[in-house]
C-alpha cells in the first residue's frame, strides 16, 4: 500500500480502536446517550443523570456478554 | 495590594483545580501505558497550548470551549469505558496480584518500538483542554481585575506546583498492580469524560465541579459491585472438589 493510503488506513484503525475498541455496543450507547442528553437539555429537562445510568447499565451488559463468551 | 493578592490566590486555586485534572490524566496514563509517549503527548499539548495563547492572547476568551469539552469528553468517555470494563474483568479474575500468568486480553502497556499513539493522544488532549481552561481563568480574572501579570503567575504557578506533586507521586503510582491501575485510570477517564461531555452539551451539573466527586463515588461503587458479581459468578461455575 503506498504511503498516503497506508497512513489514512493506520489513522482510521487507530481511531476505531480508540473510540470503539472491542465492543461497539458501548460506544454506540454513549453516542445515543449524548444525543438524548442534548435533546433533554434543549427541552429544559434535567439531563445529567442519563450518561451515568448508561455507563452503569452498559458495563453490566458487556461484562455479562464477555462472561458468556469466555465460558 | 489586597486586590493583587486576591487575584493571585484566586487564579492559583482555580487553576490548581484544572491542573489536578490534567496531572491525574497524565500520571494515570503514563503509569499504565508507559511514560515516553505520554510525556511526548503532554509536551506536544503544552506546545500547542503555548502557540494558541501567544497567537490569541486576550482574545482567548472567544474560543468556544463548549464544543471542545464535548469532543474531548466524549472521546475520554468511550476510551475510559474500555479500560473500566477490562479493569473490572482483570481485578475480578486475579484480585490485586497484578499481571501474572496468561492474559486473555491485550497487555495495557505499550511494548512496541515506536510511539504509543493512544498514550500520546490521551495526554495531549488532557493537557490542551485543561491548559486552555487554566488560560481562560488567567485571562478572565487577570483582565477583569486589570492584573494580567499577577494572574499569569497564579495560573502558571498552580500548574508547576500540581505538576511537581504529580512527579513526586508517580513512583508510588507505579507500585500499584497493573490490573488495578487500569481499573483506577478507567474510572478516572470515565468520570472526567462524563463530566466534560455533558458540560460541553450545556448540561448543568448539580454542585458544579464537585459533581466530579459524586460521579467518582458512583463509578467506584459500580466497579466494586461488578467485581463482586463477576467473582461470585466465577465461583459458582467452579466444579465442587
Amino acid at each position: 500500500m503506498p504511503p498516503p493510503l497506508s497512513w489514512i488506513v493506520a489513522i482510521g484503525r487507530f481511531l476505531y480502536n480508540f473510540i470503539v475498541g472491542d465492543d461497539w455496543t458501548m460506544a454506540a450507547a454513549v453516542a445515543i446517550g449524548l444525543i438524548l442528553s442534548a435533546v433533554l437539555n434543549a427541552n429544559h429537562i434535567v439531563a445529567w443523570w442519563l450518561i451515568p445510568v448508561i455507563v452503569v447499565v452498559m458495563l453490566g451488559v458487556t461484562l455479562r456478554r464477555a462472561g458468556r463468551t469466555h465460558r | 495590594m489586597t486586590g493583587l493578592w486576591a487575584v493571585l490566590v484566586t487564579t492559583f486555586l482555580a487553576s490548581a483545580v484544572e491542573a489536578i485534572e490534567m496531572v491525574t490524566i497524565v500520571v494515570g496514563v503514563g503509569a499504565t501505558r508507559g511514560w515516553r509517549s505520554t510525556l511526548i503527548g503532554a509536551a506536544s499539548g503544552f506546545g500547542v497550548l503555548a502557540v494558541i495563547v501567544v497567537v490569541l492572547g486576550a482574545a482567548l476568551s472567544q474560543v468556544p470551549i463548549g464544543p471542545l469539552r464535548l469532543i474531548v469528553g466524549a472521546l475520554l468517555l468511550t476510551f475510559g469505558l474500555q479500560w473500566f470494563r477490562k479493569g473490572i474483568m482483570r481485578v475480578a479474575a486475579r484480585g490485586l496480584a497484578g499481571i501474572g500468568g496468561t492474559d486473555p486480553h491485550e497487555a495495557a502497556e505499550w511494548t512496541g518500538p515506536g510511539m504509543d499513539w493512544t498514550a500520546w493522544f490521551l495526554a495531549f488532549k488532557g493537557v490542551v483542554l485543561e491548559g486552555l481552561e487554566v488560560a481562560f481563568i488567567v485571562v478572565s480574572f487577570g483582565a477583569g481585575a486589570n492584573q494580567l501579570g499577577v494572574a499569569v503567575i497564579g495560573g502558571v504557578g498552580a500548574v508547576i506546583v500540581v505538576g511537581g506533586i504529580g512527579l513526586v507521586l508517580h513512583r508510588s503510582v507505579r507500585r500499584i498492580p497493573r490490573s488495578l491501575l487500569q481499573l483506577i485510570v478507567g474510572i478516572l477517564l470515565t468520570t472526567f469524560g462524563t463530566f466534560w461531555a455533558l458540560e460541553g452539551l450545556g448540561v448543568e451539573w448539580p454542585g458544579g465541579d464537585t459533581a466530579i466527586l459524586g460521579l467518582l463515588v458512583v463509578y467506584v461503587a459500580t466497579a466494586v459491585t461488578y467485581i463482586t458479581l463477576e467473582r461470585n459468578r466465577a465461583l459458582g461455575l467452579r466444579p465442587a472438589a
